[in-house]
């Protein structure tokens, strides 16, 4: 197992041994995981094993059953609501399943993180809105309700808004999914070019994983509740676990397959 | 056997209402506590009074018309019957302004606003908006549950008011038309016989049947599990929960308070 991050310095994120179970099922056993400021981690592994429940742990939307985790520098676990606000007005969250406000426009939906931070003129806000809807392909759906929108552009107001106020840390569910090939690939290259810009720290997951080793510097394999590989993305096809090569080219037989049929004994 | 299961579903369905009502409590708790200081979003207040409150102005004065126009369709024949017209204004309004006016508007009310609020915030639980609220750093209880409490409460004593005038305008209307009752007699029957607290009676119970109403349907929308399911029970659970809250409440307020 490659555990080593290519990225060096101190860590935004920093789990140990985080545990996690709702009800008898153990969703994560013991996870350690570091992404250093500034890196970029993609997190693959097949359906329902923990992913999105590791990014609303990194976030403090969830408690985990044990472990530590550290973000920016600060612990999440124990801590009351109230006193995570000033914490996570530093992330910026895309959900699996959009999050998206259905009792706003499109437009408010951007501008929402914008006016709860205060700060900012309404025309400011409305020109960094506009301008984050014409990077995603939205401009002229500004006054759409989220309701009336697709799967790929609830998804794309999701990317607006958990970009639009420069987190340092921003957090990507799934944002490829939903969307057509050409559209993952601007989008991709539109978080790419933020990153760049705002030397944001990234944690990606998603099920394409082409798509997201084009975009991220490392990758790391979640299975069966622990991080069972992690290394660079460019080369993620040719991993040395078999697990994550399976995984990663889709072949239906390997150890994959075979711990699946284990488990589900 | 039968026994136990029987022991066993008391059992269950005792600790399930334990953890209910307890649960409303801390989130009761949570409410005031987002009150001081007083922090409200005004735009989400103004919203839900104008979709609570006006929107319900409609079915309220119809349930509220027939109500007065019932009692004293009930009454009417037996003050007929022995010469008391001059107390059928007070028979009937008596009943209307401290019993049947603030009880079937609050079922009125949690049938239509509460169930609807109810599904409102399950679906946006269900949907995570409630975790996308957190994740900005807002408190879904001070954005999305107070200003819904205070509508609610604010919108249901405003409705008992208006059910009120509209009731005795529909006994008045009743006791013209189908006995033959003057409108002076009926007008001196109210205004000689029913007196403020008579009024203020309905006003107080709608106070309390309006935050039962609000924190039921608030605790079971943002407790959810489930999907499309969950949210069914739920609505379910929070009109029952709210009924039973509005029964239990008369009675011990009308015992308490006279």
């Amino acid at each position: 197992m490659t555990t080593a991050p290519l990225v060096g310095g101190d860590a935004t994120i920093r789990f140990v041994d985080v545990r996690k179970r709702y009800g008898r099922r153990v969703v994560l056993d013991g996870i350690s995981l570091e992404v250093a400021r500034g890196g970029r981690l993609g997190l693959i592994g097949p359906a329902a094993t923990g992913k999105s429940v590791l990014c609303k742990l990194a976030c403090g939307l969830e408690e985990p059953d044990g472990g530590t985790i550290q973000v920016l520098a600060e612990s999440v676990v124990g801590r009351r609501e109230a006193d995570l606000g000033p914490l996570r007005r530093r992330i910026g969250m895309l959900f699996q399943n959009y999050a998206l406000f259905d009792f706003l426009t499109v437009e408010q939906n951007v501008a929402f993180p914008l006016e709860q931070r205060g700060g900012m003129t309404a025309d400011a806000i409305a020109e960094r809105v506009a301008e984050r809807l014409r990077a995603v392909g939205l401009a002229g759906s500004e006054r759409k309700l989220t309701a009336e929108l697709s799967g790929g552009m609830k998804k794309r107001v999701g990317i607006a808004r958990a970009t639009v106020a420069d987190a340092e840390l921003v957090i990507y569910d799934e944002p490829s999914a939903g969307l057509d090939p050409v559209t993952t690939q601007k989008i991709y290259d539109l978080l790419a070019a933020d990153q760049e810009r705002t030397r944001a720290t990234v944690l990606a997951v998603s099920s394409d994983v082409v798509a997201l080793a084009r975009f991220v510097d490392e990758i790391a394999f979640l299975y069966h509740g622990k991080i069972t590989y992690r290394g660079p993305a460019a080369t993620i096809a040719d991993a040395p676990d078999p697990l994550v090569r399976q995984f990663v080219r889709g072949d239906l037989e390997g150890p994959l397959e075979e711990r699946g049929a284990e488990a589900a004994t | 056997m039968i026994g136990e299961r029987l022991v066993s579903g008391i059992g269950a369905s005792a600790l399930r209402i334990t953890q209910e009502v307890g649960g409303i409590v801390v989130l009761t708790g949570q409410v005031l506590r987002a009150l001081v200081p007083p922090r409200i979003d005004g735009r989400e207040l103004v919203k839900n009074l104008h979709k609570m409150g006006n929107r319900s102005v409609p079915i309220v004065a119809l349930t509220a018309f027939f109500a007065g126009a019932l009692m004293m369709l009930q009454a009417g024949p037996f003050v007929k019957k022995f010469g008391a017209t001059s107390l059928a204004g007070w028979g009937a309004g008596y009943a209307v302004l401290r019993e049947i006016g603030p009880i079937l508007i609050a079922l009125m009310f949690s049938g239509r606003v509460g169930a609807n609020n109810t599904a409102e915030l399950s679906t946006m639980t269900v949907t995570e908006q409630l975790d996308g609220l957190r994740a900005l750093a807002i408190d879904p209880v001070k954005f999305l549950v107070v200003p819904r409490v205070i509508a609610m409460m604010v919108m249901l004593v405003a409705l008992t008011v208006i059910g009120d005038l509209v009731a005795l305008a529909g006994a008045t209307l009743v006791g013209r038309v189908m006995l033959g009752i003057d409108w002076s007699t009926m007008y001196y029957s109210f205004a000689d016989n029913l007196t403020p607290y008579d009024f203020l009676h309905g006003v107080y119970k709608s106070i309390a049947f309006g935050a039962a109403i609000a924190m039921s349907s608030c605790y079971f929308g943002v407790t959810v599990r489930g999907g499309a399911v969950g949210v069914g029970k739920a609505v379910n659970a929070a009109v029952v929960a709210a009924a039973v809250s509005i029964m239990l409440l008369d009675f011990f307020l009308t015992y308490l308070t006279g």
